[in-house]
């Protein structure tokens, strides 16, 4: 393995907390392998910081691989980045060259608020599930024997696409009236494919796109942008289900 | 008598649950009302707990130090799940689950509580179709299952490369439910730092609000720990960053026994490291064990060339190579268990065959599954005369459906294509079998204390299978806590609302701040970082993959020491109250910095070989298992379950034998 180290200009986001205002500030770093992950060149800058008696920059991770839906980073104006199909925690330094400038700010939406420098508040998502992201079964040794309702493989495995995401919000913050129509279709889809969602297919749709509203969300105009940087291709195929499943049960309803 | 009862009920073992679940007091609805619990953590095991709880009536409060649920560590788990539903039909049954489990963990596991882990296997996937978990279907649209190392039948189920995601999805799907009702009362970015006791229960917990710092008090009439395993104590794992010992270790430090704590599973088949910069260990799946064969040169020039890039591996002919899992164990192959495959490949490694710069990787390659589905789609389609390059695209197709996402994973990490040049591997950490004591009720030593899932020591023995602890999750989580904790709560419907204004809140309260304002104004000149890497190396070199006693004793002096040196030189920016990572990471490696030490002490104690702990001083000298890890079933066989004594040095060992009326001890062999 060839070991290219890189010298990089970085603009972050700084920002005391929510209430403060923020702004972007530069800071430059050096010796950047091309082997890296995004957050270890962020965690060599801590480091850095650290001794120099600055306080490090807070940002959202855990898993490290893309799965968790943690990280959540607007990197050069693109959620997660300049690659595709990865996360913030997936992209490799090896994307950027030698005296870049990287400008590095929070996801942004009204939905989303700072908390502190690059982390943001997303429990809006987890209120929209709240309100009917669920199919209605309690724990119990007695559920039917999972075989006795064969699923036809084309919807277990569309059903099983849409249930990908991961609820990082990249299709909010890349959308210009930051729309959560991606993440709340690929839920609604999810369980509208496989026949145990079906019985509250109705209440399901029409309560969280309600408390998507409420939480703030744009609307959708069919730009597309969510689908370009979803890092797990979330495809655009969900949010015209949802909106088929949503004029069915609003007809239904009245 | 020991001071440890399990409470493994009587009668024959495949009766032991259902009579147990017959004679547990339950509580009536009205009382449940009454009753609160604390959850701590919502993986899998704590999601299907709070879940389970808050159906059943009682009133829950969750917390977990992520934004949100559907974030621990859980998510990451990538292979798939087992379940003793036999729907392949290759002689699978509840006793064959639990014989592997039994085996698999090399005879150091708790016979009854395995036994009830394969019970309640397949309600697992029942329940999980019932709240729509996409897992992989066949054609005939019924689910379809893989196989996982140390077992000769099919019985996992899975869903691609994501099935921890699919799982807690559908357990947070089940406490969204139960959160939009009102019935769990759920504390994301909140850390739990002490636990608190009252007249010897287990009464409530001390949290940091993350955000704002502030400290806070609940109370309970009963507390699951569901916090996950330990790993991290290597600072280099297949774990989250931030997982975690905290939880269970203040447990500890109130009195919970803590059981085998040296029990860590190190995974075959993880991305080897690249740089001093790595912050943590990328798992590519046991999954892939299916495929993929492992193998390094036979020959050093090869080796040598290899990592000057002067010859490509795929340039090596058939008997170039040698594949040593299928010529040390013919039965298994590179189907033998983790414990086995990681010592095999350090073995080679060793020994001067490693295949990348560092000297620490092998070769995990999928040319000939290629070849061989390639060959067998091209029939199924007809194409008799397929060219050699169609049927290497149809192979890669099917291997595509497969394990896709990993193949990608590897690729954005690797910068390699692994369709077309086999993938580097080499063992990293990835579970620990050990954790909190629990009897046959899931029950800590402390009362009202319970903990599950990988927090917990119970299932597994001295080495988990592939599969299990995502089962293990969710039957503790959804089939067996929320029976178990009626019998101790229902003495509890008197006992009224409990106070969090009483001096044991107080006293706790007041030590964590303690803690945090010695971090804060400690003012020395290293990160926390660097002792949590600094406490890695020691681990890895010296309480990893093999274990010897002068070994063990030089880790315990330079982890005191470093723990020392933390206490008098770490440098934590910020201040206490607001959202300080830095913080949080020096709460957590202080903790791991006392457990280090016991587990190094629990390997120094153990003379045997077994499951993932290896000494050198025991291994089989001569016969057909010449080279092996030597089990010593006349000194060893107990879960040994240490009681804190003021320093981790000091702690006291008790021992619950362990009985095997089921089973045979054999020697574990996959010749
Ligand atoms: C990469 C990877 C792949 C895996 N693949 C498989 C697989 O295919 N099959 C399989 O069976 N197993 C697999 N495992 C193992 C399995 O994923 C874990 O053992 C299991 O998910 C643990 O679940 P848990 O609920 O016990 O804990 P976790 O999922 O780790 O959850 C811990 C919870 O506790 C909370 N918490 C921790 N400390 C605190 C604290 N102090 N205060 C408040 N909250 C706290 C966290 O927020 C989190 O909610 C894999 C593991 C890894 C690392
Ligand atoms: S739809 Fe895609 S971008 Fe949006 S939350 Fe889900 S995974 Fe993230
Ligand atoms: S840190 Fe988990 S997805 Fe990036």
């Amino acid at each position: 393995m060839s070991d290219k180290t890189m010298n990089l200009t970085l603009k972050i986001w700084r920002q005391k907390d929510a209430k403060s205002a923020g702004k972007l500030e530069s800071y430059p770093i050096s010796g950047i392998s091309e082997h890296m992950s995004f957050l270890e060149m962020m965690d060599v800058f801590n480091e850095q910081q650290i001794s120099a008696g600055n306080e490090p920059v807070a940002f959202d991770h855990d898993c490290r691989e893309g799965i968790c839906g943690s990280c959540s980073l607007q990197i050069n104006g693109e959620a997660h980045g300049p690659d595709r199909r990865v996360t913030t925690c997936q992209l490799h330094m090896r994307m950027f060259k030698d005296g870049d400038t990287i400008t590095i700010e929070p996801f942004r939406a009204t939905a989303f608020p700072v908390i502190k420098d690059l982390v943001v508040d997303r429990t809006s998502f987890d209120r929209i599930q709240h309100a009917g992201g669920f199919v209605s079964v309690n724990t119990s040794g007695n559920t039917q024997d999972a075989n006795s309702l064969p699923v036809p493989k084309v919807d277990a495995d569309n059903a099983f696409d849409a249930a990908t995401c991961i609820g990082c919000g990249a299709c909010v913050a890349s959308c210009k009236n930051a729309s959560a129509m991606l993440f709340v279709s690929a839920k609604v889809s999810q369980f509208a494919l496989l026949p145990q969602g079906k019985v509250e297919a109705k209440d399901r749709v029409l309560n969280m796109v309600n408390q998507m509203d409420l939480e703030g969300f744009g609307n959708c105009t069919n730009t597309g942008a969510c689908e370009v940087e979803c890092p797990k291709g979330i495809s655009l195929d969900n949010i015209a289900r949802m909106n088929r499943e949503y004029m069915k049960a609003a007809i239904k309803k009245d | 008598m020991s001071v440890l009862d399990s409470k493994v009920p009587e009668g024959p073992i495949k009766d032991k649950w259902t009579n147990h679940k017959n004679h547990i007091d339950l509580v009536n609805p009205a009382n449940k009302r009454l009753i609160d619990v604390i959850v701590v953590g919502t993986g899998l095991a704590g999601g299907s707990a709070a879940a389970s709880l808050a159906e059943m009536g009682y009133k829950v409060k969750a917390f977990a130090f992520q934004d949100s649920p559907r974030r621990a560590h859980s998510i990451a788990a990538q292979g798939g799940i087992n379940a003793a539903k036999n729907y392949q039909n290759d002689g699978d049954s509840t006793y064959r689950l639990f014989y592997d489990t039994v085996k698999g963990g090399d005879y150091r596991g708790r016979e009854a509580n395995v036994y009830r882990l394969a019970e309640v296997s397949a309600n697992i996937i029942d329940q999980c179709v019932a709240q729509g978990v996409p897992f992989a279907r066949d054609y005939g649209g019924l689910l379809d299952n893989r196989s996982f190392g140390g077992v000769l039948v099919s019985r996992t189920f899975y869903a691609k490369g994501q099935t921890g995601q699919q799982l807690l999805l559908g357990a947070y799907s089940a406490m969204n439910r139960q959160i939009g009702k009102g019935k769990i009362e759920m504390f994301n970015r909140h850390e739990m730092l002490d636990l608190v006791k009252v007249d010897g229960k287990a009464r409530g917990i001390i949290v940091r609000n993350l955000i704002t710092g502030e400290i806070e008090r609940h109370s309970a009439h009963a507390v699951v720990l569901a916090t996950g395993g330990y790993g991290n104590v290597f600072f280099l794992s297949t774990n989250a960053m931030g997982s975690n010992v905290s939880a269970a270790w203040r447990a500890h430090r109130r009195g919970a026994f803590f059981a085998n704590p040296c029990y860590t599973q190190i995974h075959p088949t993880c991305i080897p490291r690249s740089g001093d910069y790595q912050s943590k260990l990328t798992l590519m799946s046991e999954s892939l064990r299916n495929d993929g064969r492992i193998w390094v040169p036979k020959n050093k020039e090869d080796v040598e060339a290899i990592r000057s890039g002067a010859k490509k591996p795929v340039q090596l002919s058939e008997d170039e190579r040698d594949y040593y899992l299928e010529r040390r164990y013919p039965a298994f192959g590179n189907l033998v268990p983790r414990d086995v495959a990681s010592r095999a490949a350090k073995e080679r490694c060793d020994a001067g065959f490693g295949v990348n710069q560092t000297g620490e990787a092998v070769f995990l390659d999928f040319a000939s599954a290629i070849q061989r589905y390639g060959k067998e789609q091209a029939t199924v389609l007809g194409e008799k005369s397929a060219s050699k390059e169609r049927i290497t695209e149809l192979g890669a197709a099917v291997i595509k459906n497969k394990y896709g996402n990993l193949f990608q994973m590897y690729n954005k990490i690797v910068d390699q294509d692994p369709y077309t040049t086999p993938m580097m591997i080499y063992p990293a950490v990835h579970y620990t079998m050990g954790g909190l004591w629990v009897d046959y009720n899931l029950m800590t030593t402390i009362p009202g204390c319970y903990a599950a899932g990988e927090a917990n020591f119970s299932d597994h023995g001295a080495n988990r299978l592939g599969a299990s602890a995502l089962m293990q999750g969710l039957a503790d989580g959804y089939f067996v806590l929320p029976y178990t904790i009626g019998d101790y709560l229902s003495d509890e419907i008197r006992t009224g609302p409990i106070s969090t204004e009483t001096p044991e809140f107080e006293a706790a309260e007041k030590e964590v701040r303690e803690r945090i304002s010695k971090l804060v104004d400690n003012g020395g000149s290293k990160s926390v970082d660097h002792f949590h890497k600094e406490l890695g190396k020691v681990m890895w070199n010296n309480v990893g993959m093999a274990r010897n006693e002068a070994g063990l004793k030089e880790a315990i002096a330079k982890i005191r020491s470093i723990r020392e040196e933390f206490w008098k030189d770490v440098l934590v920016p910020g201040g206490a109250d607001e959202l300080n990572p830095e913080l949080e990471k020096a709460m957590r490696v202080a903790d791991f910095l006392e457990l280090g030490e016991l587990f190094a002490k629990d390997a120094l104690d153990r003379n045997e070989s077994c499951g993932g702990h290896f000494r050198e001083e025991s291994v089989e000298l001569d016969g057909e298992q010449k080279g092996e890890a030597k089990r010593d079933d006349v000194n060893y066989k107990y879960v040994a379950a240490w009681e804190w004594n003021n320093d981790p040095g000091e702690a006291n060992l008790h021992k619950e034998e362990l009985e095997f009326k089921d089973i045979e001890l054999k020697t574990r062999s996959y010749k």
